[in-house]
């Protein structure tokens, strides 16, 4: 299967660029902070990051409208940010404090923004493939014109879920978009080593529908390829695959030290860097001068320090006593075990 | 009161929410033109239509997600899982996914779905389709677990937990489907968390739930007919769990049976068993005792099959023991 042919060149609107610039840029800030949070110990728990990956989701998101739904994934910063999350709210979440976006109950691996049209983050593998297929699902009765993003990675392609779910998207044709990111590596095994093929798209055709391959480290082209099976699906003409190449810079998590592939190769990938690229081609087009893109950096520098300021002075942790709280819809742990929440 | 058989009520109890609330629909493995491999769904389909009445592919894991997403996405589902001993395949969606989901995002969602399956032995059916694994569920906080044993408790609780916002795995047993009830007229409700007392008595109290609650209740009368007066306690949800009632009786009779289906090891009656630990010690005036199946996988063979579940030999003999001080 090839690639898509290239968009490249076909800039849009000056505001549009330095939105898509500031968000990439916004994303590589968090996960630059949130690895040296790690290695300070003051974030607990894991983190996965998006660090090289920016491009995906930023691009993916443009090709939505408020009221479409997403499902994320263990390494899920970068489509809370996308998705129109903030910098503050996400770290507070990330530390565990009240003010983040689940009150400090999820943490990194579990970020969610349902009123926002985020269905949250899984720390299961592939494990909200059906969940995504499902709010599909729902779209489509209540036909509303809604469609689904489901953002995964290589990995998840070799799990059950995604055969069973793509199935019955494909059997129902239900306004889904399977956004597969193919960043070479679950965990420690290559795609080359896991996976029968290397071109993960090329799975769609066992569940009757189209698959695409695209530059997952250049923005437009992630934009141009996810609207077109934005637009497929929103027609009612089923769910589509899109594989977006692309990788991820950090080890999986923090104590992951990359053994398992060359020096070589992050050397190439960081020469396809997706905020270096499309630098590159903004500056080329004369889109955005280099000064102007300095500043849009020095912006997002000045937010994520806010951001740490929040989550770090400002913001509290959950009380001991709200350990129970949330468990149930309406009722909570009493003294003889789960009693009706009294209105 | 109307006379109806229990897979009546299950199928009653959706179509009547399905006419009260559009966003109820069910799905499952041959729930619509087969109508249920039980027969619980039958005549829904010709109702409601394909759109809200689906056969789905032979994916337990697809069906319990996409109940999943489609209930955090606005719609009621209730989705059928054939065999209980399926829910394996389905658990981590259900568990992990749909039962975390509200408390690992701080509270800001719900995810209101019933999963509806059926388990038991009594069918000769063997260890891959007679199971009661309803201990592996109880265990996992964020999802309800109910199992009705008449045809008024299957009808007024299903009901209430397709209006419940939380996740519910709803257990019916495969003998129990042709086992006809009264059922309430008009617009029956069992609320989530009460157990019913299927027989007052003062001697000792039998709590069990499920068919064994109802082979419970014919142990009872039995032994009343020998002078033994037997609290039966039936007590429809697992999770919640109507504790008070179960306290209470206790503190009359001072003495406890509990009786499942289940294996004997980490049965959910263990639990039942520390909550009296925990809470009315000083009104105990014998051991706990059980009667659960064997730990074993269910045999086939209708010898084995009868050895490995209670009985209701077994339960009476327990129970007499029991009353007479001899445990």
């Amino acid at each position: 299967m090839a690639m898509r042919d290239p968009v490249q060149g076909k800039v849009g609107r000056k505001d549009d660029m330095r939105f898509l610039l500031k968000q990439m840029m916004q994303i590589r800030a968090f996960e630059d902070k949130v690895f040296e949070l790690l290695a300070r110990d003051i974030l607990k728990g894991a983190s996965h990051v998006y660090a090289g990956q920016e491009a995906v989701a930023v691009g993916a998101m443009q090709a939505i409208t408020d009221k479409d739904l997403i499902t994320s994934t263990h390494r899920g910063h970068g489509h809370c940010l996308a998705r129109g999350g903030t910098l503050k709210l996400m770290l507070a979440e990330l530390c565990g404090k009240e003010t983040g976006y689940c009150r400090g109950r999820g943490g990194s691996m579990h970020i969610a923004d349902v009123n926002a049209g985020n269905l949250g983050a899984t720390g299961i593998v592939a494990g909200n493939i059906p969940v995504a297929t499902g709010a599909a699902l729902a779209c489509k009765m209540r036909n509303q014109g809604q469609v689904v993003l489901c953002f995964f990675g290589d990995g998840a392609s070799n799990n059950g879920t995604f055969h069973e779910s793509l199935n019955m998207a494909g059997v129902w044709k239900l306004p889904i978009v399977y956004i597969i990111e193919n960043n070479l590596y679950g965990m420690s095994v290559s795609v080359k080593r896991a996976c029968a093929v290397q071109d993960i798209a090329t799975r769609s055709s066992a569940y009757a529908m189209d698959g695409v391959i695209v530059d997952g480290q250049r923005v437009l082209d992630v934009q141009a390829t996810v609207a077109e099976a934005v637009k497929h699906a929103r027609e009612g003409k089923g769910p589509m695959v899109v594989e977006a190449k692309t990788y991820r810079y950090r080890g999986h998590s923090r104590s992951d030290p990359r053994v398992y592939r060359t020096k070589e190769e992050e050397a190439y990938w960081h020469d396809h860097d997706p905020i270096k690229l499309f630098r590159e081609l903004l500056a080329a087009q004369k889109v955005m001068t280099e000064a102007e893109m300095d500043a849009v950096e020095a912006e997002v520098d000045q937010e994520m320090a806010e951001a740490e300021k929040f989550t770090l002075d400002e913001s509290a942790y959950p009380p001991a006593e709200a350990v129970f709280e949330d468990v149930y819809a309406g009722w909570i742990q009493g003294k003889y075990g789960l009693e009706p929440i009294q209105k | 009161m109307a006379q109806a058989f229990y897979r009546e009520a299950i199928r009653d109890a959706l179509a009547e929410e399905m006419r009260r609330d559009p966003r109820v629909f069910v799905m499952g493995e041959d729930v619509a033109i087969y109508g249920g491999a039980y027969s619980a769904t039958k005549g829904l389909m010709e109702e409601f239509g394909e759109d809200r009445v689906r056969d789905t592919a032979i994916s337990e894991a697809a069906i319990a997600g996409a109940a999943v997403g489609a209930a955090m996405a606005g719609m009621r589902p209730v989705a059928e899982i054939m065999y209980f001993d399926f829910m394996t395949i389905a658990m981590d969606q259900f568990v992990n996914q749909g039962g975390k989901n509200r408390y690992m995002f701080g509270g800001k969602t719900t995810v209101p779905m019933v999963l509806r399956t059926e388990g038991g032995a009594g069918r000769c059916i063997a260890a891959q389709h007679s199971q009661s694994l309803e201990a592996w569920f109880t265990h996992a906080p964020g999802v309800f677990v109910v199992a009705p044993a008449t045809p008024a408790d299957a009808k007024g609780l299903l009901k209430t937990c397709i209006r419940d916002d939380n996740p519910i795995l709803f257990i019916e047993h495969k003998m129990l489907y042709g086992v006809k009830g009264e059922i309430p007229d008009g617009e029956h409700l069992v609320p989530l968390g009460k157990a019913a007392i299927r027989q007052e008595g003062s001697d000792l109290t039998i709590i069990s739930y499920s068919r064994m609650a109802n082979t419970c209740a014919e142990v009872g009368k039995k032994l009343a007919a020998d002078g033994i007066s037997a609290e039966v306690i039936d007590l429809r949800s697992l999770k919640p769990l109507d504790t008070r009632t179960i306290l209470e009786s206790v503190r009359k009779t001072g003495r406890v049976l509990l009786v499942s289906e289940a294996c004997s090891n980490t049965n959910f009656v263990c639990e039942i068993a520390m909550r009296i630990n925990e809470h009315a010690f000083d009104y105990l005036d014998a051991p706990i005792v059980r009667v659960c199946a064997a730990d074993v996988p269910v045999p086939m063979s209708p010898t084995l099959e009868d050895a490995a579940i209670p009985n209701p030999d077994r339960i009476m003999e327990a129970a007499r023991k029991l009353a007479k001080g001899e445990v």
